[in-house]
């Protein structure tokens, strides 16, 4: 008997895999239906919902570059201090000094490539027809992880405390200060007054809610840390696994029932 | 020595290497061009009715003497000869080099692409443009200036972006011109004519693991080969100029040019996503649901595409590329100066209306102060009356107007409220272009313009 048999013999390897290996047509069914993991997909699919010409591959993409991001984010997250005095120079020393410190790129990187990814798996969700019923909410959940993936990349742009990230961060922010009537300079903020106090001021407007005061500074620092790290990824790990269920229940990819 | 030189020895050597690669490329492309063209079967229109094959074997070894020549050149960049001259960039960058010029240029891209698509989708046809991009980006790279912006490492996303939604636009087009002319022959689609179900174990698996694995490879090369941007520490005193928002959504800080902020920034947003949602419910075409086709949902599929490239992407690079300090276009070879000045001198319709001959004979001019009834604000009302009734127009009157005359059969099928969610989506589509050209045309500022209240249109 070989060093392999033996081992797939043995009462440990039979522990975690109930079945012999996927060789046969058997095995290979009964293995889709015995792994948790694998329990996402269904046992047999049609030849076009894997086609790499017809899907393009990039909800899958999107998928595994946010499990890319969790894993490289969570190391970061070891080193990283989200304070004034040390987030500047945490990822300056993860650019020259740190051993592991690539993790840094492959995080942005991998954040641009999976804001094009999820763009273009829209793209070819559209293209191909295959939002039309009965799919229309798994595309409303789609439109929402768009939001949160840009929102994601957005609060994440703030974190290495540069040049670059607060001026973005204080361009896009601008936005909020014009919402009407919720901005501290937005049409109709005077509308909302008592007794002749202004309700919204730009201590009290949508901008300062984002920012956690009146420019971009240690509170907002803080504040887009959690939203980044914890707060939209736990929504966003929600959404997904709603989207590839309803993927799973509505009957696959694309095409009618 | 000039500060910034548009050849280094480092530069040549880059290039070397580029064009050693589209040499790669391009063996291998002659090598099929050879088995699938035949050797003397087919025949170009030009040059004497030379094989294809040919044309491509030129091409190629072309490349690798150009490969070469950037190779052995390093030792004096200041002498090398192959590169952009300056009669070329400099009408490029004072002609060409302007918002209306582009946009009408991506507008008409966008026609072309959807009107020859049949012709586009062929093979070598998407391959020839695929090189010209590519030996144009390749002679563009011998410029400072351009280096600077498509070299910047938080742009070089973009620059792959570009080719890729390229690419799967020609697998769009080509297979929707496939299925197209199936279906007036009669012959079943190519997704129904190849869709045997298959087991997930091993057919898909081994896809993802193959995808993860390449993926992974692909990010950790890129990680090495490319550093994640870091400027100086941050400085809430020094303001830099230009100052943009993070890439994807430079295409919203493009609109601040014709919109104020509440618009471009918050309710213009809001209607895309809005937009986004209503999609599938809006839509009642029940074809193409599952293939790709184009003649079955033309009206979806353009107009989707009119939002993705003239008015989403383009922006995008037009922001990112093309504007510089002050938000000035910079033409492509252009050196971002600060102290560039563009003339802008845009007039309120408030002003065009009263300041014309009848009114301000009739009225004397602009509405000032409380001179309408005693009362600022009716002042203010009456001011900017002629942009208010225009605006409540456009968005009250015509999509009932639209649902009556042009889109009568869209309001047919799609009953009342449908269609008026949709005629509305589709005005707010086109309240960009419509106020970039009457920008143009007239240098219209704001429609209604009461900046007492922040209320600009």
């Amino acid at each position: 008997m070989s060093v392999g048999d033996y081992i797939r013999n043995s009462q440990i390897w039979k522990s975690v895999f109930r079945h012999p290996a996927p060789t046969d047509r058997r095995n290979r069914v009964v293995v889709m239906l015995t792994n948790f993991f694998l329990h996402l997909h269904p046992v047999s699919i049609k030849q076009q919902g894997i086609a790499l010409s017809y899907t393009w591959c990039m909800g899958g993409i999107t998928f595994f570059l946010f499990l890319v991001e969790a894993l490289t984010g969570v190391l970061l997250m070891f080193y990283y201090r989200p304070t004034l005095e040390w987030a500047f120079y945490d990822i300056q020393a993860l650019r020259d000094v740190q051993t592991l410190g690539i993790m840094r790129e492959i995080h942005r990187w991998g954040a641009h490539a999976m804001v094009i990814t999820v763009w273009l798996h829209m793209y070819r969700v559209f293209l191909t027809g295959s939002y039309k019923p009965p799919r229309e909410f798994n595309w409303v959940i789609g439109v929402l992880l768009l939001v949160l993936t840009l929102l994601l990349s957005f609060t994440g742009y703030l974190l290495p405390w540069d040049q670059l990230a607060i001026w973005a961060i204080t361009v896009g922010s601008n936005m909020a200060r014009a919402h009407p009537f919720l901005g501290g300079e937005g049409p109709g903020f005077q509308l909302l007054n008592m007794g002749g106090y202004d309700l919204i001021t730009n201590a009290s407007d949508a901008k300062f809610m984002l920012l956690g005061g009146r420019f971009v500074g240690e509170a907002t620092l803080n504040r887009f840390y959690i939203l980044h790290c914890v707060a939209i990824p736990v929504v966003v790990s929600g959404l997904i696994a709603i989207h590839f269920w309803r993927v799973r229940k509505d009957g696959g990819i694309s095409q009618p029932l | 020595m000039n500060p910034h030189p548009d050849l280094t020895s480092g530069v040549l050597h880059g290039l070397g290497w580029y064009y050693l690669i589209l040499f790669v490329m391009n063996l291998l492309w002659t090598v099929r061009s050879f088995k699938v063209d035949g050797e003397f079967k087919k025949s170009t229109p030009i040059l004497g009715g030379m094989p294809v094959a040919t044309v491509w074997a030129v091409l190629t070894s072309i490349l690798l003497m150009l490969s070469a020549a950037h190779f052995t050149g390093g030792s004096s960049p200041e002498k090398f000869m192959i590169r952009l001259p300056e009669w070329f960039k400099n009408p490029v960058d004072a002609y060409f080099a302007n918002p209306v010029i582009y946009f009408a240029g991506s507008v008409g891209l966008y026609w072309a692409m959807i009107r020859f698509r049949e012709w586009w989708v062929q093979d070598t046809v998407a391959y020839t443009m695929l090189q010209l991009s590519l030996i144009f980006m390749g002679l563009s790279l011998s410029d400072y200036d351009f280096r600077q912006i498509v070299g910047k490492p938080d742009n070089v996303p973009i620059v792959a972006m570009l080719f890729i939604v390229s690419f799967l636009t020609w697998i769009y087009f080509k297979r929707a011109v496939d299925n197209d002319n199936r279906i007036a022959q009669g012959r079943p689609l190519f997704e129904q004519e190849n869709n045997e179900k298959v087991l997930v174990w091993p057919d898909l698996v081994y896809i993802e693991l193959i995808c993860m694995v390449v993926l992974t490879a692909v990010l950790v090369f890129w990680g090495i080969a490319l550093e994640a941007p870091l400027e100086e520490p941050a400085s809430s005193v020094k303001t830099p100029n230009p100052s943009k928002a993070p890439w994807y959504f430079l295409g919203l800080q493009e609109m601040l040019v014709y919109f104020d902020p509440w618009l471009a920034g918050v309710v213009l947003p809001g209607i895309i996503l809005g937009g986004l949602i209503a999609v599938p419910y809006i839509d009642f075409n029940k074809g193409g649901n599952g293939y790709y086709s184009f003649k079955e949902r033309s009206f979806a599929i353009s107009t989707f595409l009119f939002g993705f490239f003239p008015l989403w992407i383009a922006l995008i690079v037009l922001g990112t590329f093309l504007r510089g300090p002050n938000w000035n276009f910079y033409g492509i070879y252009e050196l971002w100066d600060v102290h560039k000045v563009v003339a802008a001198n845009n007039v309120n319709l408030s002003e065009f209306f009263w300041n014309s001959p009848l009114f301000s004979w009739m009225y004397g001019g602009l509405p000032k102060g409380d001179s309408f009834m005693g009362s600022p604000t009716l002042t203010l009302l009456l001011r900017e009356s002629p942009g208010i009734l225009l605006t409540l127009g456009y968005f009250a009157l015509l999509p009932p107007l639209l649902g009556l005359t042009v889109l009568r059969k869209y309001f047919v099928k799609m009953g009342i409220l449908r269609f008026l969610v949709f005629s509305n989506l589709a005005l707010w589509m086109a309240v960009l272009p419509i106020k970039m050209l009457l920008r143009w045309a007239f240098s219209l500022k704001y429609i209604v313009g009461i900046p007492e209240w922040f209320f600009n249109i």
